[in-house]
């Protein structure tokens, strides 16, 4: 199992979460987060006090996935959060010791594969 | 605003006020009572600018909170100077049927004598009038929010208050072919033709040219703050008393019918409102009341000193169904006129004006001013054909001096610069910083960091 933590622009979550539907990933967890990536940064003003903003709006994106599981949610975050410029994020695949479903008490790879829902 | 059902409003009162020991050669005079009321109408209606900002705002996603609301108030300085430098001469001095002249260009001897058929100073007139220019040009920023570029955003509304705006207020209310005397005139009370439909043509010409958001139809744009939605609905109704109360030009009966009635109106529209949001949703909505409200407001605009005010509640209730719907149609189309600008104020004014038509009645309106229920079916389609030639002239013009701006400056930010939001881009700020990350820039350094141009920020 891996966790797989990906960094992106805020404007393209949207547009992440359709792909990662449509590659069958399921169970995402998002925070908003700020972070400097190297980008250019905004200067703003106010009041006569001229800052930098060092910080960016980023949104973080956590996914607990099962080894076959990796490369299709690697693949849709990086076709759909990409725009070309300094500042699309980064995504980070890091080895999981064990995972446990909480509802059922399964461990590992039966607790990451998504459920069925009933209809 | 009728000027000729004024001027002949005022001599019947003043026929009653004063037995006939007054000679009837008028020596036009100010009146303090009126005086005072107009006074306190001009600052209500320019209160309506910033809470429009609000309004519209909180319809807004947040990373554009304060350019949609600098949209608004940056309409009090740009437009606010060009109707004293030229708006205003144009509208309201002596020209021919569709043009005013140049005499009151610069303001040129307006003074506080009385205005010609009225009892207020000149200068109080002009700035009531400038009041309503302002508001008329930044209900146009909401068709195009969070895509214009502010700079091309600004030379349009500013260009268009004077080739737009300033010729159709004086059709209507400086001596033009639209608003001739009671009976065979238009009858627009406080700027139903004007000012809504007037907006609501530019509006829908911009939203068209300009073009859609980027994430229009991708994705839902939400309203980012909903409270503040209903803060601007509730400052636009208190600061809407003056618009219409004020239209009255005068303390006067005409001004007290036009205050209840814009009092009633939009009671009867939310009512309306909230039924149709319940029997299709099952729930009442903010966002829907807020908008009922302003849909109300505009309705009973060009009605509201002339008719009764069982009329006006039957005016707001009828004025709820077109912009209801509008609005639930355009979301499924391809037309980003963002903020519903032509289903509220295009549909909310022609359905006020065409009933305005219907429910003129002479008992509160004044001789001659009667619609269709009163006897007089002709009104309804003198009121269509100043709405039609409202529309035509604005939808036709604004798209020639849009076509023009867009020659010379680009209308839309790229993609990127939607992306972060056009707070950062266009004015340097966030609606909602908390400060975190900001490093102060001093003095010595400032010339070797990267300028806050939105190039830069556009190619990051």
């Amino acid at each position: 199992m891996k966790l797989i933590v990906a960094i992106i622009r805020p404007d393209k979550l949207n547009d992440v979460l359709k792909s990662l539907y449509k590659a069958e990933v399921r169970g995402v967890s998002v925070s908003h987060v700020r972070g400097h990536g190297g980008e250019t940064e905004n200067v703003e003003t106010y009041r006569g006090t001229t800052v930098k903003m060092e910080l960016q709006e980023k949104i973080r994106i956590e996914i607990g996935v099962s080894d076959h599981f990796v490369d299709p949610t690697v693949q849709s975050i990086l076709s759909a959060a990409k725009t070309g410029e300094v500042g699309d994020g980064k995504i980070f695949v890091i080895p999981v010791e064990s995972v446990y479903r909480i509802r059922t008490s399964e461990k590992d790879t039966a607790a990451v594969t998504p459920v069925a829902v009933k209809a | 605003m009728s000027f000729d059902l004024l001027s002949s409003g005022l001599s019947i009162l003043a026929q009653v006020e004063n037995p006939p020991t007054t000679a009837p050669a008028v020596v036009p005079v100010v009146n303090p009572a009126d005086t005072a009321w107009m006074l306190v109408s001009t600052a209500l209606v320019l209160f309506m600018t910033p809470a429009l900002a609000f309004f519209y705002g909180g319809l807004a996603r947040s990373k554009n909170m304060l350019n949609t609301m600098m949209m608004s108030f940056i309409a009090m300085g740009f437009v606010g100077v060009a109707w004293a430098l030229v708006g205003y001469s144009l509208a309201f001095s002596d020209g021919n049927k569709f043009i005013g002249g140049l005499s009151w260009a610069f303001l040129q001897t307006i003074g506080t004598d009385p205005k010609v058929g009225t009892t207020i100073p000149h200068v109080l007139f002009m700035a009531y009038q400038a009041t309503f220019a302002i508001i008329t040009a930044a209900l146009i920023s909401g068709a195009i929010i969070e895509r214009m570029r502010f700079g091309a955003y600004v030379a349009f509304i500013t260009l268009w208050s004077i080739v737009v705006y300033a010729p159709v207020c004086h059709w209507v209310w400086g001596g033009g072919w639209a608003g001739a005397a009671p009976g065979i005139g238009a009858l627009d009370f406080a700027g139903g033709t004007v000012v809504h439909i007037n907006a609501a043509a530019a509006a829908l010409v911009a939203a068209i040219v300009v073009g859609k958001r980027k994430d229009f139809g991708r994705q839902a744009l939400l309203p980012h703050n909903v409270p503040l939605v209903l803060l601007g609905a509730g400052a636009l109704w208190f600061g809407w008393f003056g618009f219409n109360g004020g239209s009255a030009l005068a303390s006067n009966a005409s001004a007290a019918t036009a205050f209840t009635n814009t009092m009633l109106a939009p009671c009867a529209t939310m009512v309306a409102w909230t039924l149709l949001d319940l029997l299709r949703t099952g729930k009442v909505t903010g966002v829907g009341c807020g908008t009922g409200i302003v849909v109300g407001l505009v309705a009973i605009t060009p009605a509201a000193g002339f008719l009764s005010p069982t009329s006006a509640m039957a005016v707001g209730l009828i004025a709820a169904f077109p912009s209801y719907f509008a609005i639930i149609i355009r979301a499924k189309t391809s037309l980003d006129d963002s903020l519903d600008v032509f289903a509220a104020h295009g549909l909310g004014g022609i359905t006020g004006a065409l009933l305005t038509g219907v429910f003129a009645d002479e008992t509160w309106g004044g001789a001659g001013n009667k619609g269709l229920l009163n006897g007089n079916p002709g009104q309804l389609l003198i009121q269509a054909e100043a709405i039609v030639g409202t529309l035509v002239y604005s939808l036709v013009v604004s798209f020639i001096l849009i076509k023009i701006i867009g020659f010379l400056l680009p209308l839309k930010a790229t993609d990127a610069q939607q992306g972060v939001g056009l707070d950062v881009v266009d004015h340097g700020e966030e609606a909602y910083s908390n400060g975190e990350g900001a490093v102060l820039i001093l003095e010595n350094e400032s010339t070797s960091t990267p300028a806050a141009s939105p190039s830069t920020i556009g190619a990051r």
